[in-house]
């Protein structure tokens, strides 16, 4: 038996030569590389964090794992459609006054065909993966039609005719073009759909950072459209990917800022539910708009319901930490642990925590330990170290089987995931893992993800698994944000108080002729899907609140933005003593049946408190960041008096936090 | 006396040109070694070991010097080994290992085959994680403190694949003896 051993171990020791050619290559690659390293990337790129992907080329190989054949043909494809619309449109755009906000209307001749011009939306930049968010993808977000290989050859007339003409669903102002001898530009949203297409580069092919972003909402017409609906949204991670981004000293990429999740950042001092009623409030708030004196601000709060904490029920948390080699940055791994350390100490002593790790393989680090033996817990976290590559969905699976296994009745469980973003090595099905995910909520388990660390954050899967686990995303750069998020949000966090939280407004004609959503883009449903109990939407934990803000025209006012139909309808004269009506479902934690709360919107403009303006401040920030074509000339300045003026209470310094973000990013964008 | 392993990537990583070439310089055989003693194919052993240098200069970057820089580099090695494989497993799900996807394309690496039959016949039949052990403790002569260093395991784990490792090669005695 040992011979064989033994012949082993020197079939082993013969390892052959490397061949000379081969090794002095690979020496003068490195040397290339290396000299590369010094030199350049550090400029274009400031943080140093910039990571090596568990395994290089691995970016590029899941980028174009990603990238089905159909969607790179579909893209190519799209960019081609626009340009060619682009050669249709031009000429009549050509001698129009382009900036628009209120051209003088000029009659042109009757353009009839112009209507079915396939201004195809720019394929959404940063937004390549849209599958991985398929189940909650906005309604407003334009599907890319699948275009087939041939189109690309074909001549216009059948392009013209190119499946779904997405403009419509993209923006209400492309209805009112059928047939109509209106201006041609007003197939632009705000701006030029044909002039923003020179951004639309096919991809970056040097980050691997993905975002889930959808095109801004635009301006809709309250006669044509006048119902909107959504989804809450009480994630925070954009704010602090914006943060990450404004301390490294470069301006957050667009798609990063997600305007609803930095206006959610901040606590609220919302009047909290009346105990034995619904588990959460809402707060509706009229004020004059800061960037527009014609349009007005519709303020909507929601705030949950704190319960008792002492009789909160017992916590099942299982950890899923991602120990892959690219977290062994000081802003990864290690501040991962400092930050659970600083969680356990807010646990109970019948609370329970499991670790789960995945790199190369999954395993189950610690048991399920009650967190009364926090030293055992602590040992555990201690000998976790990266090493690896990233194999999520095995780890996720078995994460999964733990908190099942934990489950008691009246118990909440929830899964912690812990990533750098680097989860589908090894996976070729991101779409599979959502399901995967979708399927796991409907037993009970809840999903949240932590992000950490820069350079290959995959923002885009952490949404898409986070609102398909009924669960948050937050992203922790600093030990601070980790205080925040699971020290002082942490019931919030973890105990749901209403899942499945939908907003519709429906706006009265006679009171708003045209409204616009600010931010939710990635969290839009349709119209129908409101009083559809089996399709998804965001949860509310114990205490959170969360803000949506509307920016509502009058109808006569000077800052309409659309001009009314010549072969419109008469407008209905209904009362206009409402502004619009707000509908709200929820359902209790566990439940299938939805219930429904019904509020009529007051016009009365009320002189905004400071939360409001604090609130508003924050979304003319992340509009602003986003390059909106909504603000005119209210800029850096006007925000950060504005965000100054309304600090109020601010024990922990979050809003002087974010005015100094504002001072930062004023420069960077000098 | 020369400088130490450490003390060059320290350099290296602060951007020493010079060091950094000396290191490579003293390590590609080892690598490339080490490679080979993963997946049992010299031409599979030179691209990775070519992928490990290409990327090196980047890894270096994290490079804190709270290790062996040898430990450190096993432990980059096997990673990429480890990426090498779960590549190779998404391009054919059935093929599992080191035997199997080598087996499926004998013909083109005829030359390597015939000094390695017995190897590549006991290899096949261990799952990956004991080939791993295998290759660091026998093939690199670390001691298992060390190999347990690189794979981010205790000692114990890896005394328990060594012997777990004798008694599969136990088993196939056994089958080659009848």
């Amino acid at each position: 038996m040992m011979d064989e051993f033994d012949r082993l171990q020197a079939a082993l020791r013969q390892a052959p030569a490397p061949e000379a050619t081969a090794k002095a290559e690979a020496i003068a690659l490195a040397m290339k590389n290396f000299d590369h390293l010094q030199g350049s990337p550090s400029a274009a790129r400031p943080n140093s964090d910039r990571p090596e992907p568990a395994g290089f080329l691995n970016g590029v190989f899941d980028m174009l794992k990603s990238l089905g054949t159909t969607r790179v043909l579909a893209a190519t494809t799209s960019v081609a459609a626009i340009c060619v619309g682009l050669v249709v449109v031009l000429p009549l755009i050509g001698d129009l006054n382009l900036p628009v906000p209120k051209p003088a209307v000029q009659q042109a001749a009757p353009v009839a065909p112009l209507a079915e011009t396939p201004v195809q939306p720019p394929a959404e930049p940063g937004r390549v993966r849209q599958d991985v968010d398929a189940l909650t993808a906005a309604p407003q977000t334009p599907v890319l039609p699948e275009l087939t290989p041939e189109l690309i050859t074909e001549p216009m007339a059948d392009t013209a005719a190119a499946p779904e003409p997405a403009m419509e669903s993209a923006d209400a102002m492309a209805a009112p073009m059928a047939g109509a001898p209106a201006p041609a530009f007003k197939t632009a949203p705000g701006g030029m759909v044909g002039l923003a297409m020179p951004e639309m580069a096919p991809m970056p092919l040097e980050n691997t950072e993905e975002f889930s972003s959808a095109p801004v909402n635009p301006v809709k017409v309250t006669a044509e459209e006048p119902v909107s609906t959504f989804s809450i949204d009480v994630d925070t991670a954009s704010y602090a990917v914006v943060r990450s981004s404004l301390n490294a000293g470069y301006l957050p990429e667009a798609e990063a800022v997600r305007v609803e999740e930095m206006v959610n950042y901040f606590p609220y001092a919302y009047a909290a539910p009346v105990a034995g009623e619904a588990p959460f409030r809402t707060a509706v708030t009229v004020m004059q708009t800061p960037w527009n004196p014609g349009t007005r601000l519709v303020r909507i709060g929601l705030q949950g319901r704190l319960p008792a904490l002492d009789d909160r029920p017992p916590l099942n948390l299982v950890f899923l930490i991602d120990t892959s080699g690219s977290m062994e940055d000081a802003n990864k791994l290690p501040l991962l642990k400092q930050s659970l350390r600083l969680m356990l100490a807010e646990l109970r002593p019948e609370d329970q925590v499991a670790i789960v790790a995945y790199a190369g393989s999954a395993g189950e680090i610690l048991p399920p330990t009650k967190a009364e033996n926090a030293d055992e817990i602590l040992a555990a976290l201690d000998r976790l170290g990266a090493g690896g590559s990233t194999a999520g969905a095995e780890g996720l699976a078995l994460a999964y089987q733990v908190a099942r296994k934990m489950a008691g009745a009246g118990e909440v469980s929830r899964v912690l995931l812990a990533t750098d973003g680097d989860f589908n090595v090894g996976i070729d099905d991101p779409e599979g893992l959502t399901k995967y995910i979708a399927k796991q909520r409907d037993t009970g388990v809840y999903l949240s993800v932590l992000g950490f660390g820069r350079g290959n954050l995959d923002d885009a899967t952490m949404q898409a698994l986070a609102q398909n686990g009924n669960g948050t995303a937050a992203y922790i750069d600093t030990l601070n944000e980790a205080r925040k998020v699971l020290v002082d949000q942490l019931t919030g966090a973890l105990f749901p108080i209403a899942d499945d939280v939908k907003i519709q407004v429906e706006w009265n004609p006679a009171a708003v002729a045209e409204y616009r959503l600010i931010g939710y883009e990635t969290r839009a449903l349709r119209r129908e899907d409101f009083n559809n109990d089996k399709v998804d939407a965001g949860e509310i934990g114990a205490g959170t609140a969360v803000t949506a803000l509307y920016e509502v025209t009058a109808p006569g006012s000077a800052a309409l933005r659309n001009d009314p139909l010549r072969y419109g309808t008469a407008q209905p004269l209904a009362q206009a003593d409402e502004l619009g009506f707000l509908r709200l479902r929820y359902k209790a934690p566990g439940e299938d049946v939805s219930a429904l709360i019904e509020t009529p919107i007051q016009p009365a403009t009320s002189e905004p408190d400071a939360d409001a303006r604090f609130a508003v401040a924050i979304a003319g920030f992340g509009q602003l960041l986003t390059g909106s074509t909504y603000l005119g000339d209210w800029g850096w300045d006007q925000a950060i008096e504005l965000a100054l003026g309304a600090r109020g209470d601010d024990p922990y310094g979050y809003r002087i936090e974010a005015v100094n973000l504002m001072r930062m990013a004023q420069t960077l964008a000098q | 006396m020369d400088t130490t392993d450490e003390t060059l990537a320290t350099a290296a990583a602060a951007g020493d040109r010079a060091a950094f070439a000396t290191l490579l310089q003293r390590h590609y055989d080892r690598v490339f070694a080490l490679a080979w003693r993963m997946t049992g194919s010299r031409t599979e052993a030179q691209d990775l070991t070519q992928d490990i240098c290409a990327a090196l200069p980047a890894k270096l970057r994290g490079w804190r010097g709270d290790a062996r820089f040898t430990t450190w580099l096993y432990r980059v090695t096997v990673n990429a080994a480890h990426d090498l494989r779960r590549r190779q497993a998404t391009h054919s799900r059935a093929a599992n290992g080191w035997g199997d996807w080598e087996l499926a394309r004998q013909d083109g690496i005829a030359e390597d085959r015939a000094a390695l039959d017995w190897l590549q016949a006991a290899m096949t039949r261990l799952p990956p994680e004991l080939r791993d052990t295998l290759a660091l403790v026998l093939g690199q002569d670390l001691s298992q403190a060390e190999a347990g260093q690189v794979l981010g395991l205790s000692e114990g784990t890896i005394a328990w694949r060594m012997s777990e490792v004798k008694k599969r090669l136990r088993v196939i005695a056994a089958e080659e003896a009848r």
